[in-house]
This record gives C-alpha cells, sequence and structure tokens, in this order.
C-alpha cells in the first residue's frame, strides 16, 4: 500500500469515539472523575477503618496512583479487544490500515486518562506533596503503559475476531489483575521471590513508579523502567505481527 | 498498463466457519481434500486499462461483491493473483463508516478522512462535498434523522471528491432519486474521461447501461461471460426472463 499519512485520519477516528461517547451523556466528562474518586473512597474507608493499615500515610493518595493507571488499562483493554468486531463495517467496507481500528479506540481512552491523571496531581499536591524534578518522567511511564495496552489490544482485538470469547477472557483477566496489581497493598509487603514477576508486569511496574515519583519523591529504579520499557515495545511489536497476520481473514469472519 | 488484472482468482469459503471454528481448522489442516468448501468466486480472470468501465451482473451470490472487495484489498484471495495499481475508492455499502449519532458535516469529515484525505484537503473539499450532496440545511443535524437517500448523496459525494484512480460502487445508486442519479452520471463520466477505471456492481440495468462500457456476467462464481456492456446486458436479460 502506498504511503499516506494517517495523523488526520487517526485525529477522525479518535474525534468520533469521543463524540459518540458523550453526546448523549448529561455528565460527560464528569464521570471521568466520578469514577477514580469513588473508588479511592471506597478502598481508603475499607483500609484504614476496617483494616487498619498505619504503615501507608496518605492512604488516599497511595490508593489513587494505583487506581488510575489500573483503569485506564482495564477500560482500554476491553474496549480495544472489542474494537474490531464493534467496527465491523469499516473493517469490511473501507479501505483502511486495521491496525488503526483498535489503536485508535485505546488512544480515545487517553483523553479520560490525561483527566484522571491531572485529577491525580492535584490530589498529590493537595495533600502537601511538591513537584519535583521527576515529575519529567511521568509522561514517559504513562507513554509506555499507552504503547502496551496498544500491542496487547491488537492481539486480543485480532483474536476476538476468530473468537468472541476472548472478551469475556479479558474481563476476567482484568478482576484477577485488579489483586494482583499492588493498588490496594505496598509492594514492600510482596514476598521478593514474586518481586520480578511484579515488576515484569507493566501495569504494576507504572504503580510503582507513579508512588516512587509522587510520594516518595525519587527516582524509579532504573531497572524498573528498562523492564517496563521492554516489556511494552515486545508487545507492541508481537500485536503489530499477531495482527498483520490475522487481519487478511477478517472479511472473512465479521 | 493494466490498472487491475486478475490472475485466476478463486476465493473459498468454508462452511459452518464460525461455528465449529476449531473443528473445521482441524478437519481443514488434517483432511484438506475431504473440506466442504464453497467458491464464492472460482478461477476469475480479468485485465482492466485506464478509462474502463466495467459492469458486473449476476443473481444473488453469484460473487459480485465479493469480487470488488478482492480489488479493494478488502479480503485476500485463497488461489490467484490480484494486482491493483492505483488509490481505490470504494462504495460498498450504503454509508458504511457513517455514523448515526454524528452529524452530516461530522461524517464527511470522518468520511474524507477514511478515504485518505490529507487534513488540509478536507477542509478545502468540504463545501464542495455538501454542496455537491444537495443535504442543504439538513447537513448540522444527526444523520439518523436522514433517509437513504439522503446518506447516499452524502457517501457519494464524499467518493467522488477523493478523485480515485478506481471507484468500486457495488449497488449503493440505486437509492437517489432521478436528478441526483443524473448528476451522478455525469460526475462518473468525468471520472472516465480522466482515465480512471469504474467498476459497478448493481442489479440496476438502466444504470450500468448509462455507465459502463464493458461487462462481466458472473454465475456462481464464475465468469459466465465477459462483453461489451449493452450486448451481454441485452442476453443477461433474456435470461432471466424480459425486463
Amino acid at each position: 500500500m502506498r504511503y499516506r499519512n494517517y495523523g488526520f485520519l487517526l485525529a477522525n477516528l479518535i474525534l468520533r469515539d469521543f463524540r459518540i461517547r458523550y453526546r448523549n451523556m448529561s455528565l460527560g466528562l464528569f464521570w471521568s472523575l466520578l469514577n477514580p474518586l469513588v473508588m479511592m473512597a471506597v478502598l481508603t474507608f475499607v483500609f484504614t477503618r476496617i483494616y487498619p493499615n498505619m504503615a501507608v500515610p496518605n492512604f488516599h493518595v497511595f490508593v489513587l496512583c494505583g487506581i488510575i493507571p489500573f483503569n485506564f488499562f482495564a477500560v482500554a483493554w476491553v474496549s480495544g479487544t472489542i474494537s474490531v468486531y464493534g467496527n465491523a463495517g469499516l473493517v469490511k467496507r473501507v479501505i483502511l490500515p486495521r491496525e488503526i481500528v483498535p489503536i485508535s479506540t485505546v488512544l480515545a481512552n487517553c483523553i479520560h486518562f490525561l483527566i484522571q491523571i491531572a485529577l491525580l496531581l492535584a490530589v498529590v499536591l493537595a495533600a502537601g506533596y511538591k513537584i519535583n524534578g521527576y515529575w519529567a518522567l511521568l509522561p514517559i511511564v504513562f507513554g509506555l503503559e499507552v504503547v502496551f495496552v496498544c500491542g496487547l489490544s491488537l492481539i486480543t482485538s485480532a483474536l476476538d475476531v476468530y473468537f468472541r470469547d476472548v472478551r469475556y477472557v479479558v474481563e476476567s483477566a482484568n478482576t484477577v489483575l485488579f489483586w494482583l496489581v499492588p493498588i490496594f497493598y505496598s509492594f514492600t509487603v510482596v514476598p521478593i521471590r514474586f518481586h520480578a514477576l511484579y515488576q515484569y508486569n507493566p501495569i504494576a511496574a507504572v504503580v510503582l513508579a507513579c508512588r516512587n515519583i509522587l510520594m516518595e519523591g525519587k527516582a524509579p529504579p532504573d531497572t524498573l523502567l528498562f523492564k517496563l520499557l521492554c516489556v511494552s515495545v515486545l508487545f507492541m511489536v508481537a500485536g503489530l505481527l499477531v495482527f498483520g497476520r490475522l487481519k487478511r481473514k477478517f472479511a472473512d469472519y465479521l | 498498463m493494466s490498472v487491475i488484472r486478475l490472475q485466476e482468482v478463486s476465493k473459498i469459503y468454508s462452511r459452518k466457519i464460525s461455528r465449529e471454528f476449531l473443528r473445521s481448522f482441524l478437519s481443514r489442516r488434517l483432511m484438506p481434500a475431504s473440506h466442504e468448501a464453497f467458491y464464492a468466486l472460482k478461477q476469475v480472470t480479468l485485465d482492466l486499462k485506464e478509462g474502463d468501465s466495467l459492469a458486473v451482473i449476476g443473481s444473488n451470490g453469484a460473487g459480485k461483491s465479493t469480487l470488488l472487495s478482492l480489488i479493494a484489498g478488502l479480503s485476500w484471495p485463497d488461489e490467484g493473483k490480484v494486482e491493483v495499481n492505483g488509490r481505490v475508492a470504494a462504495l460498498l455499502e450504503l454509508g458504511s463508516g457513517f455514523h448515526p449519532d454524528l452529524t452530516g458535516a461530522e461524517n464527511v469529515r470522518l468520511n474524507a478522512a477514511l478515504l485518505g484525505f490529507s487534513r488540509r484537503r478536507a477542509r478545502d473539499k468540504i463545501d464542495e462535498i455538501v454542496e455537491f450532496s444537495g443535504i442543504g440545511e439538513f447537513i448540522n443535524e444527526p444523520l439518523r434523522t436522514y433517509s437513504s437517500g439522503m446518506v447516499m448523496r452524502l457517501a457519494f459525494s464524499v467518493a467522488t471528491t477523493v478523485e480515485p484512480d478506481i471507484l468500486l460502487i457495488d449497488e449503493v445508486l440505486a437509492v437517489g432519486d432521478e436528478p441526483f442519479q443524473a448528476k451522478c452520471t455525469r460526475k462518473i463520466q468525468e471520472l472516465k474521461n480522466a482515465g480512471r477505471v469504474l467498476i459497478c456492481a448493481s442489479h440496476v440495468r438502466a444504470t450500468l447501461r448509462a455507465l459502463c462500457s464493458r461487462a462481466v456476467w458472473l454465475d456462481h462464481g464464475r465468469v459466465l461471460r465477459q462483453g461489451p456492456a449493452a450486448d451481454l446486458i441485452d442476453e443477461y436479460e433474456r435470461s432471466i426472463g424480459g425486463a
């Protein structure tokens, strides 16, 4: 296929998802703020009043550092997974590089992610933490998470065309991951022998890096960032390969 | 130079494909010969040059849409080779890529992007597209309030403004009213005069006669005949028992 600038197409697809979602809602973007705040309040209540947890100061900030990267991951992954099937009309009838369908869906979710990150930073500052130089690492950390979700969604969205069960697998995996990502518990209580496992999980890595930067005011360990980088890029490359291989039969299965 | 060349192209659809995917996958691997294969297209050979216009005729299920989607690059042949040189614009389904909750104008922009417009070109052409469609003041209303004729007008207006090298049209022209159809015919003539290739699948034979010089008649996935459009359409009409 001849080279073409796909920026305009990507921008329009993102805008489409965004418009469709908010056009018929009365509260609109407010939902992006409400959901993490409610989760934060509930988890803080449970883990400071019911199971008192003295080890972690400012538990609400601590838990929000976990909820926001995880929420983005969970929602973007599910919507990315069902995107190819959900856009069957486009995929079957319109000439376009099909990779753009799951990628634009994930990127459309980034708009909420940005709003929620702004919320996180506001809560961090309100709790008395100061801006530090390591904040400059945040775009890289969150950016790698987006790359990871894009790669993962390329794989699962392609598989979902052939087996519609994939979306349920993804939903179940999200429920499991909520417990296996250190959202409401600290990484320090995880036994050492499981540490590597956690660090190779990009979502856990993002949560840990967030806490390092925002709450401890220090740079995340180089090894953590390196693992995050490797896993994210690996998934992106694998995603493009798998999708490229499976897309040839999409029109026959949709 | 050939703009489109198909050499012995076949497209197979396996039956029961989605319900028993695993089993059909295994049986295809283990016993390739015994597998129940259904040819949507069988050994189709075509050669189209600049300025050619081809009518695709045949009954429902003859393989017309499959042929167009192969040429568009939306599906891949199981056997044979498809060569396409040039930018393809396809109108394969009424308003595919349109979204009912977006307004006409938003849909035009989205569709222009889908058809490969750059940002600047979309901005320059958008008024022209809206004007050609003749939608008027409804352009800022959501698409779900449009009639199917209005949706088609919009889709056609965008697709022809791309000035594609190859324009594929599947059936959709039929829903426009007569003045708009006349307008479309003129627009397509312009494209043809500029050396573009047109392929049109339809049951509206008057449209095909007006637009196409050549025709291919498909029957159960095979090419039954190829030749000048006027003769072949006459013959096709006789075979199905008059007009």
